[in-house]
């Protein structure tokens, strides 16, 4: 293991990892974080009912056999709801935060590596963006290009890509004066293959620590977003748009603010708890601090 | 003498480059606002004359201009700085008053909402953080960390409706929703605000909870406070008087950067509890297509930010002495 920024690949990133998930907590996180990936993809497997379809049982129908967690206000099953709304969510958090991190990260690596005007124009900014109140820009943006998931997914991605920016131009100007980057420079080797092969393999530990972190904010802004309408479109579901019609619905059917908060809850709670592991794993201070 | 006049220079240079620098940033946000704006769907000249006279070619092209839409943009946005100055933000498209109007009465309810959310944050993370800090690895900082890690992840919109539901449907002891004006007596009003605050404050109570924790920790280990310790001091007054006053250096300036955080979720926040401030206003109008209005809102809360941000790097700046030496 070299250092506490570099995580060389194979041996070192498994025990990084396996580091990573030794507490109780981190460990939790993970199962949940894999249970929620499994029934993001296995949807269509799992759930007892077709998400869109009113059941014979009528309209906002109380938790009980067969539909456990009730029906909605058109009679449709609220647990396959919640199930289909995984996948949602997940993509959500996933896409977007995978758009910031690479527009992000490319910005933090041409201003940290190259620096002068370069960097002062890209910190500006990044700077700029990020003096908007999360919310409010991701509101905005995602208003001005329409609703649906993907231009919510963009909304979200471009209100994340500051955060990705700061962290690699960070990273990259510590690593940038180490020795193996200048020894690369002196082979000869050009600026895109420096910056692909030699920097960015060095800073990606504390990406994969915000990945995890943000991936929770995301799946947050997503449902928030969802929640004023501006997420995904209805048929499909969404814990955000499940959450506003359990809101009008509060006094006749509180069972449907229930479950998809729960939903969001112990989703983030996993993807924080995974990503705390992974910063502890990172910086050996915070190990004798015990469950910082 | 003479290091203290180095240092009284050296934090009015790094204070000085930072307001310089906070111009272009602002610059940026004005151009970001604009493009925002420039691109929601839907035509504001027609939204200003109605449907009712869409066919009026006449009303309509000289409502364009009026706008100043039959400009190049670089104009338009140029006027529009120029007007932002003067503080007009142009006629709301719904209400047909001036936005600024509008604007100033919705700005002291996100206010009064932000800062007793920070007092509900502060009220459960200082006593809660101190206990996990004094004692780490206990049953109660156990209990403290799972507080943090649970107020973290809870949507705030989520937690508003959960109290919604216990508080107003269940034990109908407070109102679900409405807002009691500061001009009506504080303590109705903070009544009013009560739910929404806890609402919004919960994960900034995280934030800080760990933050002041961690930070407590590593001061609690250095040795100004074994030696208040070897003295003999108790400690309740090793912690509250020498302790907490360095940890609580890196709280406010977690404090300061989580206003972003704060105004963001006074959107949702607003939006469920009805109130009218600046969040509600934002949402509301966007879905009223009223682009004046959400401009307008969108740069307030840009510029309350980057205000909050500077004043937290003053801040830190007088409570930190090693900025200065830099």
């Amino acid at each position: 293991m070299a250092g506490s920024l570099g995580v060389p690949r194979a041996r070192g990133l498994a025990a990084f990892l396996a580091r990573a998930v030794q507490t109780r907590g981190a460990g939790f996180g993970l199962v949940v974080v894999a249970a929620v990936l499994l029934v993001a993809v296995g949807a269509d497997l799992i759930a007892p009912y077709n998400p869109n379809q009113p059941q014979g049982v009528g309209v906002l129908a109380a938790p009980g056999f067969p539909h456990w967690l009730g029906t909605d206000q058109l009679g449709r099953d609220v647990l396959s709801r919640i199930i289909y709304g995984t996948r949602t969510s997940v993509q959500a958090g996933v896409v977007s935060v995978g758009f910031a991190m690479f527009v992000g990260g490319s910005i933090g690596l041409l201003a940290g590596y190259y620096g002068g005007w370069m960097d002062d124009v890209l910190t500006l900014v990044v700077d700029a963006l990020w003096s908007f109140p999360t919310l409010v820009l991701a509101l905005a943006v995602a208003a001005s290009l329409g609703p649906g998931l993907t231009n919510a997914m963009l909304a979200i991605g471009i209100v994340f890509t500051p955060v990705f920016a700061r962290l690699v131009r960070g990273q990259t100007l510590s690593v940038r004066e180490r020795d193996f980057v200048m020894a690369a420079r002196a082979i000869g080797a050009r600026p895109g293959r420096i910056m692909l092969r030699h920097i960015w393999p060095n800073v990606t530990a504390p990406i994969i620590v915000q990945t995890s972190l943000l991936v929770a904010s995301a799946i947050v802004v997503e449902a928030a977003l969802s929640f004023l309408g501006l997420g995904i479109e209805p048929p499909t579901s969404s814990w955000g748009s499940m959450l506003k019609v359990g809101y009008q619905y509060m006094q006749q059917a509180p069972w449907l603010s229930f479950a998809p908060g729960v939903a969001i809850f112990v989703t983030v709670l996993a993807f924080n708890l995974l990503g705390d592991g992974l910063r502890r794993a990172l910086d050996p201070r915070l190990w004798q601090q015990g469950q910082s | 003498m003479v290091r203290n006049g180095y240092a009284g220079d050296a934090l009015r240079e790094y204070l000085l480059r930072r307001l310089l620098y906070f111009i272009p940033v602002l610059f940026l946000v004005t151009v970001v606002t604009f493009s925002i704006a420039l691109l929601l769907p839907g035509d504001p000249a027609l939204a200003y004359i109605g449907e009712a006279n869409m066919r009026d070619k006449v009303m309509y092209e000289s409502m364009r201009k009026e706008l100043g839409l039959d400009q190049p943009i670089p104009v338009q946005y140029a006027k529009l700085v120029g007007r932002v100055l003067r503080g007009d933000f142009g006629r709301s498209i719904r209400t047909r008053e001036p936005a600024l109007e509008g604007l100033l009465a919705r700005f002291p309810v996100t206010l009064h909402l932000t800062a007793m959310a920070m007092v509900v944050a502060l009220l459960i993370a200082v006593p809660v953080g101190i206990l996990s800090a004094v004692r780490p690895n206990s049953n109660a900082d156990k209990a403290g960390t799972m507080l943090a890690m649970s107020g973290a992840a809870v949507p705030d919109f989520w937690l508003g409706i959960m109290l919604i539901y216990v508080f107003s449907v269940w034990l109908k002891v407070l109102p679900p929703s409405g807002y009691v004006p500061a001009s009506q007596g504080l303590w109705p009003s903070s009544l009013s605000m009560l739910l929404p605050s806890i609402s919004l404050g919960m994960a900034l109570s995280a934030v800080v909870m760990r933050q002041l924790r961690s930070a407590l920790i590593e001061v609690l280990q250095q040795e100004y406070v074994m030696v208040a310790r070897a003295k003999g001091l108790r400690e309740a007054l090793v912690v509250g008087r020498h302790a907490l006053k360095n940890a609580l250096i890196p709280v406010v300036t977690v404090i300061g950067l989580q206003t972003g955080r704060l105004f963001g979720g006074a959107v949702v926040v607003e939006t469920i509890f009805a109130l009218p401030g600046l969040g509600r206003l934002a949402a509301d109008s966007i879905f009223f297509r009223d682009f004046p209005m959400l401009q307008g809102v969108v740069l307030i809360l840009a510029l309350a930010v980057l205000l909050a941000n500077l004043f937290t790097d003053f801040l830190y700046a007088f409570l930190d002495p090693r900025i200065r030496y830099r």
